[in-house]
């Protein structure tokens, strides 16, 4: 009775195991929906990623704006959001270049200020009590997020969705875009990255489809470009490039004629309502490739119009001779009319940079001065990109096996974004989408092929279980019987292999964005020797010193690189900043720090400075100081005024500051700032006072005193140093 | 040189004042009160000076006596920021807490430099009765730095004026006076005898019998290194949430307002020799908080300061912070400190059913100096009925707030004092209504708009927005549409075939174990009836099937149906070899036997049609 019971009970569990199993099974979704599923919630990870990860910076310091240009930034978006939209257009800036000025609304891109203002005023409006600051902190990585979007849908429009989500992930985490889009780095490259993403993505759809829509879509994202970066040049010179590709390559289609004529048309009208951009469309140099292949695609649709009325083979020859040669000496006798009359402007040196790497270095010190624009290092390749650089090449073999208009555009975008990443560090940036994208594809090719063949087997399996009703049979339904040998196990391997890469990629990305890019620059971090964490706060200090204790009016004489943040910061007037417009001006201040007191003395006061600041890191052992960038200051003002020369600073060609240095660089205005009672101060145990340790000497001048001016405030680790400029001697004394 | 010239003019000067005091004392004061004792206590330690008198107040005359005046000269009535009257009870030892009495300004007759303020006593004084009063007052920006100017290495020295008699309306038999000074370094005091200096205190008196409104200039001229640390403008928000917490925000403009810092700044000095390098400078700052403040931050317009440092115990918390540079005479910073505090420590009901805000009144700093104090208590949205209590006079007004996701804004109660000191730092309240309900208005706000949101979401995937209905793509998509949906609904029927066949089989499986012959079949017939209504289903939906799309969706679904028909036939022949078997009761063996080969192709079939679904979905 007992066992019967046990089985009647067993009885009634299992079937209703099954009854449960069977819902299940029911409820399980179909394959499309679970598939739309992991791609909206990949794809959201992806996006929330690409946010977080930008963090680092504020989790480690605080919301603060990053480094030089975003200082100017923040500065216009906060006058932007004060005094509205009219007011920001036709803003004369009198803090800045002192005393020219500088017209702010006509020589700036005003795409980020507008958008991060637009953030604000929105979260405003759905009364978040935002401070704009916080905005203007967190408009690079929510830009970050979006790019990663618009990746999603250029990789599914080049290959498949699968490329598409390896291309958005690759992106959020690329240390080569993180560089410049960290929460903080307030920058024009934040929302740049996404517009010209965008625009490519607009463009490549608008080919693919020939649809207008898609094509004044893209006209706006090439606006959005404009609006936003100077490397929108970047845009109108590669398009071009691409068109003529598919023209030589015979791709030209009615699609690709609708897309580049509304693209450029639409695009150039749109462009010349931003200021600075103005006439440069038809005017310039840089943009007359554009101009060009516009024409070219008019010859091309009338030649292929003729050749329809024609119908006779011989004849359209003979015709299509006679216009291209028409066409073209017409295009050549205009471009030549236009460069001589001075209406087209001929290439700017920036251009010239690009395309010859030496050529900054001979011609326009200022552009070489900085450090982003050298010539990139093998190293910042391994850095910016890991297995990407790898990938890169293998996904151009898949490209190039199958090959289309997108894949083109993005074989030509590739290539020669890399090779302007080589000519300058900070172009990686443009690069990295185009890396990103080959390197999904490759990824994406790989990992399908590898899965494949691990699934390849399970019918195979099937068909040996099923031997009884006959080989015969099950040999003839699957073709691809003949197995290699291990052939799982290899892919299974392989994807392993995969895998592993993959993951070391994510472990260096946050790597990199943790301990490289996430800085502020504006706050140093050094960790002591018991292992704790100092700050170094000492910009603000200065800067925060010159915002309440000086008069309101005082200009503050320092290398252009600190004139925006002081600006910003200490707002106070500034006579160099980080817009180098002006060369000479900014050589006046270079010859004024590479003179004799005296001299400089009367460079300042014909200037009307009232405070001279210097950065100086002989105490803390912080490189990148002004007398580390002292040459350059030598040079650019040498380059204007020629009582300046570089040999006068140097000892038989070497650059030093101890004994053994020029009597010269002893004595100018740049060393004494920077050493002034600095001879008195020990600075490391066992070493004698004076030791320099930021260029570990003994400096070499080390008793003297300042005639012409007085040391106004030296912050606590002496990185800023702030002199007055002494009023003039009373007549009678 | 300068100094002891200075001093004798300052000499000259007092004994003008004394002839214009004296001449005139005569007529002002009130015969009938004369003044036993003072005893004067003046603390010049630091930026504050704080004046204690005991007086002792005789009604000599006839009529008693309500109030007593008090008689301040008017430079010092400038600078005067508290003023306290309070009377002792008993004597010595024994001292009950006093009681304060209401002190205003008063109309008094004397010379116009003097300002007067009438004391309300308790009780009026009868004649010949005695009363002791202790006045306690307190001055800010009293103490004038000279020299003005001091370099780096200087010290500061300071002049502090008051008169070597008790200023009073009434004439005083005995007094004595004691200035405390902060070091032993007295550069000069004006000596009006009998007067000495002992241990940092400078002694006046006794004195006797002197004529009401007599005035001595005196003057002291010493060294003060204390940080005169002032504060021109603080405003202090307080804002209230009922979640629990209260958020307190302090905008500081603080300045060093001692000696002015005269030629440079040098930080080599500065180092290597605190001592004697910027004795009056400062550079940390005390604020003492409530005892369980929590998120404490401390920054200024441009970021986070991180010179701070916080101390919390059971009792207290203490922050102590530095400026980001050293404050100077005549330099100044701005910054911000905010933190929070629970909402149980500072808000009680009342008993009329309102709420009401407890908390102290000033800067929690030690020892600075308020100019202009502004105090706004945000209360949660939706408050009425509010009041506030102070126990001092400042102005009020009502503002309105907007802050995260409010929708009518908040009320404001904002105070507004001159010259705070340490001693306004006591308790007020603000009274409110408020109703608990109220604070489900943000979340209710935050759902109603995600609702919204996804409402419209809904909205846009189910209406048709697209201007031209009679495009072909349009039809296409429609069309489409329309064959996904049938597809989908056909999905469906075969699962529904699917689950009746799976209730087919363990009807056998249930056979196999119990040899029940009679459920199964009944089983069977429930599957053929249920395989027979769908089928009808089937045919209908394949029907409404737009015929433009047949050719391509109907082939595929014809060969699924046709799979599936021929799987269930299977299906149904294994059952009735089964059931036949069992019937029979032939050995299991035998039935196995029988039943494999249709088994096979059970399975290759159930395979094929599970391939053929998901076909479908492409």
């Amino acid at each position: 009775m007992a066992g019967r019971g046990e089985g009647t009970n067993s009885g009634g569990i299992v079937p209703a195991l099954e009854g449960v199993l069977a819902q299940m099974k029911a409820f399980r979704l179909r394959p499309k929906q679970q598939e739309m599923l992991i791609k909206v919630a990949a794809l959201l990870l992806i996006y929330v990623l690409a946010f977080a990860t930008r963090l680092f910076s504020v989790l480690r310091y605080e919301s603060v704006i990053h480094e030089f240009d975003p200082y100017f930034n923040y500065r216009t978006t906060l006058y932007l959001t004060e005094k509205g939209f009219y007011e920001f257009w036709n803003w004369f800036d009198y803090e800045s270049w002192y005393p020219v000025g500088r017209i702010i609304g006509g020589t700036l891109y005003p795409g980020l200020m507008v958008t991060a203002a637009l953030l604000y005023w929105f979260l405003r409006a759905l009364s978040f009590a935002v401070h704009i600051k916080d905005v203007c902190v967190l408009t690079a990585p929510f830009f970050a997020s979006n790019t990663t979007i618009v990746a999603y849908f250029f990789g599914k429009e080049l290959r498949d969705s699968g490329t598409g989500l390896i291309a958005a992930a690759f992106i959020a985490i690329c240390p080569g875009y993180i560089s410049r889009s960290v929460a903080g780095s307030y920058d024009n490259e934040g929302v740049a990255i996404f517009a010209l993403l965008l625009t490519f993505y607009l463009f490549v759809k608008a080919v693919n489809t020939g649809s207008l829509a898609w094509s004044v879509a893209s006209a706006f994202g090439y606006f959005y470009m404009v609006s936003a970066w100077g490397g929108y040049i970047f845009i109108i010179n590669l398009i071009p490039i691409y068109v003529l590709v598919l023209l030589v390559t015979g791709r030209y289609s009615r699609r690709l004629y609708i897309a580049y004529n509304t693209l450029y048309i639409l695009g150039m009208l749109l462009a010349m309502q931003i200021r600075f951009v103005g006439f440069q469309h038809v005017q310039s140099g840089e943009h007359m490739a554009a101009m060009g292949i516009f024409f070219l695609m008019q010859v091309f649709y009338f030649a292929e119009w003729v050749r329809a009325q024609l119908g006779d083979p011989k004849l359209f020859k003979a015709f299509l001779k006679f216009t291209v040669i028409g066409a073209g000496s017409l295009g050549v006798l205009a471009l030549g009319l236009g460069l001589a009359t001075g209406y087209i402007s001929p290439w700017t040196g920036r251009f010239y940079s690009l395309l010859d790497p030496t050529y900054a270095k001979i011609n326009i010190p200022i552009i070489a001065s900085v450090s982003e624009h050298q010539p990139t290092a093998w190293s910042s390749f391994m850095f910016d990109f890991h297995i990407l650089l790898i990938l890169f090449p293998a996904g151009l073999y898949f490209c190039f096996k199958q090959l289309s208009d997108a894949i083109i555009f993005i074989l030509c975008y590739g290539l020669t974004s890399l090779y302007f990443a080589g000519v300058m560090v900070r172009l990686i940036l443009v690069a990295t989408p185009a890396v990103c994208l080959i390197g999904a594809i490759a990824v994406s090719a790989t990992l399908k092929n590898l899965a494949k063949l691990l699934r390849e087997k399970k019918p195979a399996a099937v068909a040996s279980t099923t031997k009884t009703t006959g080989k015969k049979k099950a040999a003839a339904k699957s073709g691809y019987d003949q197995l290699l040998p291990f052939q799982k196990e290899g892919a299974a391997i392989l994807l392993l292999g995969c895998l592993y890469l993959l993951v070391q990629y994510v472990v260096h990305c946050t790597w990199v964005t943790s301990e490289a890019y996430s800085s502020p620059s504006i706050v140093l971090a050094a960790r002591q020797s018991n292992g704790e964490r100092v700050i170094f706060d000492d910009f603000r200090e200065a800067y925060y010193w010159l915002r309440h204790n000086t008069p309101t009016d005082a200009k503050v004489a320092s290398w252009w690189d600190y004139g925006y943040q002081i600006t910003a910061m200490a707002n106070r007037t500034v006579i160099v900043d980080n817009n180098t417009w002006n060369n000479t001006h900014i050589a006046t201040v270079g010859r004024a720090m590479s003179s004799y007191e005296d001299e400089s003395y009367q460079i300042f006061k014909s200037l009307d400075v009232d405070y001279v600041l210097v950065v100086f890191g002989g105490v803390t052992g912080y490189s990148s100081d002004d007398i580390n960038k002292f040459l350059w200051m030598v040079r650019i003002g040498g380059g204007v005024f020629p009582v300046i020369k570089e040999a006068d600073y140097l000892n038989n060609g070497e650059y030093r500051i101890d004994k053994e240095a020029a009597p010269k660089m002893l004595q100018c205005l740049m060393y004494k700032l920077c050493y002034y009672r600095f001879g008195e101060l020990s600075t490391e145990y066992g070493k004698p006072p004076g030791w320099d340790r930021a260029r570990g000497t003994e400096i070499g001048n080390k008793h003297f005193g300042l005639e012409y001016y007085e040391e106004a405030f030296t912050t606590s680790n002496w990185i800023v140093r702030i002199y007055k400029v002494k009023p003039l001697d009373n007549r009678w004394s | 040189m300068a100094s002891s010239s200075m001093r004798r003019s300052l000499l000259a000067a007092s004994f003008v004042l004394i002839l214009f005091f004296v001449s005139s004392a005569s007529a002002a004061a009130p015969a009938n009160l004369v003044i036993s004792k003072v005893d004067r206590k003046i603390d010049l330690v630091s930026q504050v000076v704080r004046t204690t008198a005991q007086i002792k107040v005789e009604n000599k005359g006839m009529e008693p006596a309500s109030e007593v005046l008090l008689a301040v000269s008017s430079e010092q009535a400038k600078s005067m920021a508290y003023l306290r009257v309070t009377t002792t009870e008993g004597r010595g030892k024994s001292k009950a807490p006093g009681v304060v009495l209401s002190v205003k300004p008063a109309e008094g007759e004397g010379p116009a430099n003097v300002t007067f303020f009438s004391v309300e006593l308790p009780k009026p004084l009868g004649k010949g009765e005695a009363v002791a009063l202790d006045i306690y007052s307190a001055y800010s920006h009293l103490l004038k730095p000279f020299p003005v100017e001091i370099g780096q290495s200087d010290v500061q020295l300071v002049l502090f004026h008051d008169s070597a008699y008790y200023l009073s309306p009434y004439p005083v038999k005995v007094q004595t006076t004691a200035m405390r000074v902060p070091s032993f370094r007295v550069e000069s005091f004006t000596k009006v005898e009998p007067s000495k200096i002992t241990d940092g205190e400078i002694k006046y008196g006794p004195y006797e019998n002197i004529p009401a409104l007599t005035y001595s200039p005196i003057t002291a001229h010493f060294e003060n290194n204390e940080p005169f640390a002032v504060v021109k403008d603080l405003e202090r928000e307080i804002e209230i949430s009922h979640w629990g917490n209260i958020y307190i925000t302090e905008k500081y403009r603080l300045t060093h307002a001692g000696a002015r810092h005269k030629g440079g700044f040098s930080r080599f000095d500065y180092q290597s020799k605190p001592s004697a390098s910027g004795a009056a400078s400062f550079r940390h700052l005390l604020a003492r908080l409530p005892s369980r403040a929590h998120s404490v931050y401390y920054r200024d317009e441009i970021g986070n300061i991180s010179t701070s440092h916080l101390r919390s115990d059971l009792r207290k918390t203490e922050l102590e912070l530095e400026p980001r540079y050293p404050l100077f005479g005549g330099w100044q910073v701005t910054f911000t400190i905010g933190y929070g505090v629970p909402l149980q420590d500072f808000v009680f009901k009342a008993e009329d059913g309102r709420r009401f805000l407890n908390i102290t009144f000033g800067s929690p700093f030690v020892n600075v100096v308020v100019e202009n104090l502004v105090v706004k208590v945000v209360l949660p949205e939706g408050s009425t009925e509010t009041t506030a209590l102070i126990p001092f006079h400042a102005e009020q007004t009502l503002k309105t707030k907007y802050t995260y996701l409010d929708t009518v804004g908040r009320t404001v109660i904002e105070l507004t004092k001159k010259n705070v000191i340490p001693e306004h730092n006591v308790n007020f309240q603000v009274y409110y209504r408020f109703n608990s309900i109220a604070l489900l208005a943000e979340p209710l706000l935050l759902v109603a708009g995600f609702f919204a949101f996804f409402a419209a979401c809904i909205a846009y995937t189910h209406f048709d927005f697209s201007i031209s209905k009679s495009s072909s793509s349009y039809q296409a998509r429609q069309l489409r549409e329309e064959v996904l949906d049938a597809v989908q609904r056909i999905q469906k029927v075969m699962n529904e075939r699917a689950v009746a066949s799976e209730k087919l089989e363990a009807s056998l499986r249930d056979l196999a174990r119990t040899g029940n012959v009679a459920a199964s079949k009944a089983a069977r017939k429930e599957t053929d009836v249920k395989l027979k209504e769908t089928a009808k289903d089937l045919k209908a939906i394949l029907d409404s099937l737009p015929a433009s799309s047949r050719s391509t969706v109907l082939a595929k679904v014809d060969t699924l149906m046709q799979k599936e028909r021929e799987m269930q036939e299977k299906l149904q022949q294994k059952h009735t070899i089964t059931v036949e078997a069992y019937e029979k009761k032939l050995s299991s063996k035998e039935i196995d036997s029988r039943v494999a080969p249709y088994q096979q192709k059970l399975t290759a079939l159930k395979q094929e049609v599970s391939e053929l679904l998901n076909l479908l979905d492409d």
